[in-house]
């Protein structure tokens, strides 16, 4: 166990290998509690979002869920999340858990007054169920189908009486589940999928390296404060057609472009670079000033070699470029690489 | 949680079992336990002359590298040339296929000055 944001974690189980390839072949459940949930309600409420977040909240439907970012009047990033749309004029917002109490605050303040706030983070439970078997793993321990969702649609469901949400939504990069269930059916529910249904638990180690490989950011790490989201997504989730806070300074990363733009680098050993680490020119000598720097690194158990995410000179960061990263003094050999690193995930399989 | 009776250890969990004239260094049950999957594993070369708590190797698990210190002054005979391709060896046998490397003290009472089992076990953080 170990301390995040204010909660004691599950690192591991098993062992992050074994809980990592478990879940690219089967499927395996994560207790994600931690994570904030806030509901936001009114007639009004649409159009608040619209101007909070990057992603298009008019275009949602109902049962869908969109990803994007709540940003700054800077356009720095004040967290990355997940709006599902759950009626008309009610919405759900799944937010970071380091990041929850800040988002609250800022998104507080910038309501209508006829939108109705509700912090749910305390009353909902979150498990995590990935893994290409998912479905048939759930459905087999469940004795019930579950109902037919496309990938970020999500679904009220009854389980054990209880009445959860169910979204074919993940951050593994396969195919699976992420479940919001009343905070006191929790425990009944992990026994229930984990040790009557022989689902395997997986931590936050695993839940690491599996979202590393697939080229997920990690607010944070990829995501903070101090940049717009430009040089992270190239563009994607967010929406230019509309107003939205921090919007000024988005415009203008995305008309000169940045400085510096994340990229994915696989390294030819097994030997991982890891956050903070310098990025240089191959030869470049540890006084000349860094290309880059790492901002997540790991061994990547689905391609047994080292990966990692940075932030490299825009003139660096074609497919292919060779550089080197200093990792505690030793020079590492890497090369840009499109993203996702691990292209064969399930996530987004009909 | 394993120690082996036949080792000295160090505080940082580096084991250390007297061979002849030899002694054979590797890291602790406990060691191998906190850092879970190792992954990749930097040896030093053979020939190598260390001192007590110089660093020598570094031991990476998916989640974290750590370095390994000599735990007394020698040199380096003969390294474990398994590890480069089969790391979680530590983590299965850490005793005994996982063995890092050899060396030859330059004082072989240096190990006496280490840790018993008694004494590295009574160290460790309680569970």
């Amino acid at each position: 166990m170990a301390p995040f944001a204010g909660w004691d974690m599950p690192i591991q189980y098993e062992g992050i290998l074994a809980e990592h390839t478990e879940t690219r072949t089967a499927c395996t459940a994560f207790d994600i509690c931690h994570m904030g949930e806030f509901e936001l309600k009114g007639p009004s409420a649409e159009a608040d979002l619209e101007r909070l977040l990057t992603q298009s909240i008019s275009s949602l439907d109902v049962g869908r869920c969109r990803y994007g970012y709540l940003l700054n009047d800077a356009g720095g990033v004040l967290d990355d999340l997940t709006c599902y749309r759950m009626d008309d004029d009610r919405f759900m917002l799944v937010v970071n858990a380091a990041t929850c109490e800040r988002d609250s605050g800022w998104i507080r303040q910038h309501l209508s007054d006829d939108t109705m706030f509700t912090d749910l983070s305390s009353a909902m439970g979150k498990i995590d169920i990935q893994g290409p078997t998912s479905r048939r793993k759930m459905e087999a321990i469940l004795g019930a189908p579950l109902p037919d969702l496309k990938y970020f649609a999500f679904a009220e469901v009854q389980i054990m009486g209880d009445s959860c949400i169910l979204s074919r939504t993940g951050y593994t990069g396969e195919w699976g589940y992420e479940i919001y269930c009343p905070w006191y059916a929790t425990e009944e529910l992990w026994n229930m999928f984990v040790k009557e249904g022989g689902i395997k638990p997986a931590g936050l180690g695993a839940r690491d390296t599996l979202r590393l490989e697939v080229g997920y950011p990690l607010y944070g790490h990829e995501l903070t404060e101090e940049a717009t989201p430009v040089a992270a997504s190239r563009g994607m989730f967010i929406n230019m057609d509309k107003d939205f806070i921090g919007e000024k300074a988005v415009e203008k990363d995305l008309a000169e472009g940045t400085v510096q733009v994340m990229v994915g680098l696989k390294l030819d050993s097994k030997r991982a670079a890891r956050t903070g680490d310098s990025v240089f020119t191959l030869g470049a000598a540890v006084s000349e000033r860094p290309s880059g720097v790492v901002t997540s690194g790991s061994f990547a158990p689905s391609l047994g070699v080292a990966v990692a995410m940075a932030y490299i000179d825009e003139s660096l960061a074609s497919a292919g470029t060779q550089l080197e990263i200093d990792v505690r003094g030793n020079r590492l050999t890497a090369a840009v690489v499109d993203l996702p690193f691990y292209k064969d995930g399930t996530a987004r399989k009909r | 949680m394993q120690i082996d009776k036949s080792c000295r250890y160090t505080s940082t969990h580096e084991w250390v079992r007297v061979e002849g004239d030899e002694v054979v260094v590797g890291i602790s049950d406990f060691a191998q336990n906190q850092l879970s999957d190792i992954t990749y594993v930097e040896l030093p070369s053979v020939g190598d002359t260390l001192s007590a708590q110089d660093e020598v190797a570094v031991v990476e698990s998916v989640k974290a590298a750590s370095d390994i210190y000599a735990p007394i002054g020698g040199t380096v005979t003969e390294i474990n040339d398994r590890l480069a391709d089969e790391p979680e060896i530590i983590n299965s046998d850490p005793y005994e296929e996982g063995w890092l490397f050899r060396m030859k003290p330059i004082d072989e009472s240096d190990v006496e000055d280490l840790l018993d089992a008694s004494q590295y076990e009574s160290q460790l953080p309680s569970e």
